[in-house]
């Protein structure tokens, strides 16, 4: 990344200005995020509990759209403004470019003391750790490359939990001949992608997605691998209802919960929506890992980012630092959130079956390097890329462009936006 | 209206000389002055600092490093800047076009000596006072086939009817204009309907006495002297749907696809969220460029008008 | 004088007016619709939300969404409802309207009483102010804040409020005095009176109608902005648009639609009552100049 005298001058200047402009006082953190309302908001609050317990309030900054785009708005004034927050709600690259930009604060004391280095995923680490410093910490592991089924349609249909691609079709194949919908989909550009993301990797494997996604190697873009897998794009195309376009992720959780549609590709967070309906996990719904993906798992880990409010991490921030990753706190808000916890060695006694199996995956993937960022939730590259090949994805998958000219544009934009 | 011949002041302060001349004279631009210098410093001053930005290589907060055209150059190969124009010019035309259309009938309709005009009145206007934030939900599941007016519809019995606009590429814009002209055209309503309330009867009568028909009367003599309420609601529907941001985002969210991207959209999501503020600069120099294109002979023309 | 219809000359005949009746309550329909979905759903349980028929009535008539989104829905990490968020939004809202339409009206009146060279030149820079796309000022703005010392506070907001609100303020305070008479301010001039005296005894009474057009004006925008309401506050001074968008927007929790709505409406209830209780002076204002020469 560019990272420039003139900038980093200015941001030092900024941050210089923060210590004495910002509003929060000696013995409180102003925390910034996104999860603003609901079971998340609410498992979020444990963490204030524990922290108030020592003596230090939570003032809560709560800014929800769009995934933490607005968040991340919102952000960028406070620090222009001299005035950022003590910990921000972060996803994977927006934290390296922040500490590319210096603002962040240095947390390798703490991290030494809890052990840190050896309880996260090293994955997990390539986001928390900047040029070897600490600068956030996680909360939670998404994996993203899951499928949500209804089990009562497959039961019905006679159909075995599909382990390959060609499996996957002849199931959605039955299904739709029963006249209900194949895949629940809802046609915003993450949800593409997020299926884009499970598809690549069950078509190109691991290496493919390493080049391709992380890598960004114009040659693995633009190969015909990639054709093949907008082509796979296609197929699934051809499983969705006619009124997919805008449909938001839970009403598509709601169509398979109803009955009325076989398969959901998406993130753990789903799974909060089948609770909530009053569902078990292998009785009323089934969960499993994308058909050709089952030794991979591809993340995304909420962090807490600290912004720099002086030299050192005040008491307060290392003291946030420390108590969201406990692993009380981990077990306690990852079994509300629907994700896993960010250290492995958590005990998975708290969770449910899909959770237990979460977990294990993880553990696993990480063992065999096999975890690998989700390049639709911004794990893979950073906001300008991820963008660009959403545009793409989506502009495919919306039938604007066939797989050829779906594979060059994805080398052109990727370009562009580096 | 007649104005004040421009050494008015002078001919005065001349008359009344004495030692608060000088600050009887400053008085009033004194008073201006903080305004001025707010709207120099914050408009002028920030639309300045984007169009050097816009020549920089900022991405994730404003840099200070040249790198000439290079934005411009990119701004204009990105498909979804073509397809933001396009729309623009789709929308805000639809938009301004219905919001005056829709808004001067109401506005002669309710004219007629209705009953309960107030209450219309009040119906008419209350959209403007709602956020888009939720409103747009309501919009979104109402324009909705599967639960929203096609649903309904198929449940009356009418199962061929067919309205999914909001899904498709090519009529998803038009769904925006549906929405944006039910905020905004009960107040283009009121706007014309001062306009008509301030007409002098006299004039109709005698137009009336030469036997000219009522479309006529209002086509020939009524409308041309709602000039200065075309004006008003031009100024505002313009300003509306150039910032029109918040009901995209609500409504469908640019999509399907891209389908729905306006330059509003565009210059936030390539400042803000993909981290490319250089495009997003230059983005915002186009268009306040094609605004003051549009706007300033417009303001020119009208502002002059007046003083004759 | 809203009664009193100027174009009554023009006569109508039955079946005119049965068709301009027809016309008018089709139009009712069409602003009523979204308000009719909103009011509906919002006393229904969320079940029978996610059972479909987003049109029918309640079934169960229940009044729980809007107790919860007033005081007991999670808005960040606090179960507050939207109450507290009210109150900042109150404290943000008649300050700045109040700063704003004094200012438009001083504005207004130096620029058609106290003309002076150049006088054009500014009302166009002030009326082509108005055009600026929000996106851009909010990383300079918040720098100014910053540096004034203001960032993140009720303060801050009311002056970026303030500061994009002048434009229009003056717009319509500039055309309503256009058309007041130019010979009673000369003629208090030549009595010796001043600058301010000519504004507070001559001016003012009789700005009422223009005042209340840049109110509901001003205080709609303000109230149901969200961009600076979430940029420029923190922690203890978020605007109510910032908590009703936290309520709606999670990504990731399950989404309470009859709450949503509840809040909604309630979000815009200030907003309803300015319309309703200065909407008849509101035509009144437009027509007493706004819209004039």
């Amino acid at each position: 990344m560019r990272l420039n005298f003139s900038r980093s001058a200015a941001l030092i200047a900024i941050v210089a200005a923060s210590a004495s402009a910002t509003s929060v006082k000696a013995e409180d953190v102003e925390v910034l995020h996104w999860w603003t309302s609901g079971g998340e908001a609410s498992a979020l609050n444990v963490l204030k509990e524990n922290l108030e317990e020592q003596g230090i309030g939570w003032q809560d900054m709560p800014v929800a759209g769009g995934g933490g785009e607005q968040a991340m708005t919102v952000l960028r004034a406070r620090v222009t403004g001299g005035n950022p927050p003590s910990a921000v709600q972060m996803l994977g690259f927006d934290i390296t470019d922040w500490a590319n930009e210096g603002a962040l604060a240095n947390l390798n004391d703490i991290a030494a003391e809890e052990n840190w280095d050896a309880v996260v995923p090293a994955a997990l680490q390539k986001f928390s750790k900047h040029d070897g410093e600490w600068v956030a910490a996680p909360v939670n592991v998404h994996s993203t490359n899951w499928v949500w089924a209804n089990k009562s349609i497959l039961d019905e249909l006679g159909i075995e939990q599909p382990e390959t691609w060609d499996e996957l079709i002849a199931a959605m194949d039955k299904v739709q001949a029963s006249g209900k919908v194949a895949v629940a989909h809802g046609g915003q550009a993450w949800q593409d992608a997020t299926i884009f993301d499970a598809v690549l990797m069950a078509t190109g494997g691991p290496e493919f997605y390493q080049a391709s996604m992380i890598d960004l190697d114009p040659e693995a873009l633009g190969s015909d691998t990639m054709t093949e897998v907008f082509d796979r794009m296609t197929v699934i195309r051809g499983y969705v209802d006619d009124n997919f376009s805008g449909r938001d992720w839970n009403l598509a959780s709601a169509m398979v919960i109803n009955n009325d549609a076989a398969f959901q590709f998406m993130g753990d967070w789903a799974k909060g929506e089948f609770l909530k309906a009053g569902q078990t996990p292998g009785e009323d719904f089934l969960c499993f890992r994308f058909p050709g993906t089952q030794d991979q798992v591809t993340f995304n880990s909420d962090q807490f980012a600290f912004f720099e409010q002086g030299d050192e991490p005040t008491a307060e921030q290392t003291a946030l630092a420390k108590a969201i990753l406990s692993p009380e706190f981990q077990s306690a808000f990852n079994v509300v959130k629907g994700s896993v916890p960010a250290r492995t060695d958590v005990s998975d006694e708290a969770f449910d079956a899909c959770g237990k199996q979460g977990m294990a995956d993880l553990a696993a993937a990480s063992e065999s390097g096999n975890l690998f960022g989700s390049m639709a939730h911004g794990h893979a590259n950073p906001a300008s890329v991820k963008n660009a090949m959403y545009d793409v994805i989506t502009a495919h998958f919306n039938g604007e462009y066939d797989s050829e000219t779906a594979t060059q544009e994805m080398v052109t934009a990727v370009q562009i936006a580096q | 209206m007649p104005a004040f011949p421009e050494d008015w002041n002078g001919f005065v302060c001349s008359k009344t000389r004495d030692r608060g001349d000088f600050l009887r004279d400053a008085l009033p631009k004194i008073v201006l002055s903080p305004s001025l210098a707010m709207v120099l410093i914050f408009v002028y001053g920030f639309i300045a600092f984007t169009l050097y930005l816009s020549f920089t290589d900022s991405r994730i907060l404003p840099s200070y490093d040249l790198v000439g055209w290079k934005n411009y150059i990119n701004l204009f190969r990105l498909r979804a800047w073509s397809i933001a124009v396009k729309n623009v010019v789709i929308f805000g035309g639809l938009y301004i076009v219905f919001c005056c259309f829709i808004g001067l009938m109401l506005a002669i309709f309710l004219d007629q000596k209705i009953r309960a005009e107030g209450f219309i009145r009040s119906i008419y206007l209350y959209p403007m006072a709602l956020s888009f934030i939720v409103t747009g939900t309501a919009w979104k599941w109402f324009l909705d086939p599967g639960i929203g007016l096609e649903a309904v519809v198929h449940s009356w019995g009418w199962t061929s009817f067919q309205f999914n606009w909001i899904k498709s590429n090519q009529m998803a814009i038009y769904t925006i204009v549906i929405a944006a002209v039910w905020q905004t055209s009960g107040f283009v309503m009121a706007m014309f309907l001062a306009g008509l309330r301030g007409i002098d009867g006299e004039v109709l009568k005698a137009a009336q006495i030469d036997g000219a028909s009522n479309f006529s009367l209002y086509r020939r003599i009524v409308i041309p002297q709602l000039r200065p309420a075309f004006m008003s609601a031009i100024v505002v529907l313009a300003h509306m749907a150039i910032k029109s941001y918040d009901l995209v985002i609500a409504l469908t969210g640019g999509g399907p696809g891209r389908a729905t991207e306006l330059p509003a959209t565009f210059m936030y999501s390539y400042t803000f969220t993909r981290n490319q503020m250089g495009i997003g600069a230059a983005s915002a120099v186009i268009m306040l460029m094609s605004i003051a294109a549009i706007m300033v002979p417009y303001l020119w023309s009208e502002l002059r008008e007046k003083q004759q | 004088m809203s009664s009193n219809a100027s174009t009554q000359v023009v006569s109508t005949g039955r079946t005119a007016r049965f068709l301009i009746y027809t016309v008018l309550l089709l139009f009712c329909l069409y602003y009523l619709l979204p308000l009719y979905v909103m009011l509906v759903n919002s006393l229904k349980p969320l079940r029978e939300i996610q059972s479909g028929g987003m049109m029918n009535l309640p079934d169960a008539l229940t009044f729980e969404p809007w107790k919860s989104a007033w005081s007991t829905a999670q808005i960040g990490v606090q179960a507050t409802g939207l109450k507290p968020y009210f109150m900042n939004s109150i404290q943000m809202v008649v300050p700045a309207v109040a700063i704003s339409t004094v200012l438009g009206a001083l504005n207004g009146y130096v620029l058609t009483k106290w003309q002076f060279r150049g006088h054009k030149i500014i009302f166009g820079l002030l009326l082509f102010a108005c055009f600026i796309p929000f996106q851009i000022v909010l990383i300079p703005m918040a720098r100014i804040l910053g540096i004034m010392g203001i960032a993140g506070s009720v303060p801050g907001l009311i002056f970026v409020h303030l500061v994009y609100g002048i434009g229009f303020s003056t717009l319509y305070f500039r055309n309503y005095y256009a058309q007041f008479p130019d010979e009673l301010v000369r003629a208090a001039m030549i009595d010796g009176a001043g600058f301010f005296t000519i504004f507070r005894r001559i001016m003012l009474p009789s700005s009422g109608p223009i005042a209340v057009v840049c109110i509901i004006w001003q205080f709609t925008n303000i109230w149901n902005d969200f961009l600076f309401g979430a940029s420029f506050s923190d922690f203890n001074s978020q605007p109510m648009t910032v908590a009703l968008n936290n309520l709606v927007q999670s990504s990731t929790g399950v989404k309470e639609y009859n709450v949503h709505f509840a809040g909604a409406i309630m979000a815009a209830l200030p907003t309803l009552l300015v319309y309703i209780v200065a909407g008849r002076y509101f035509v009144r204002g437009l027509m007493a100049g706004s819209v004039k020469g």
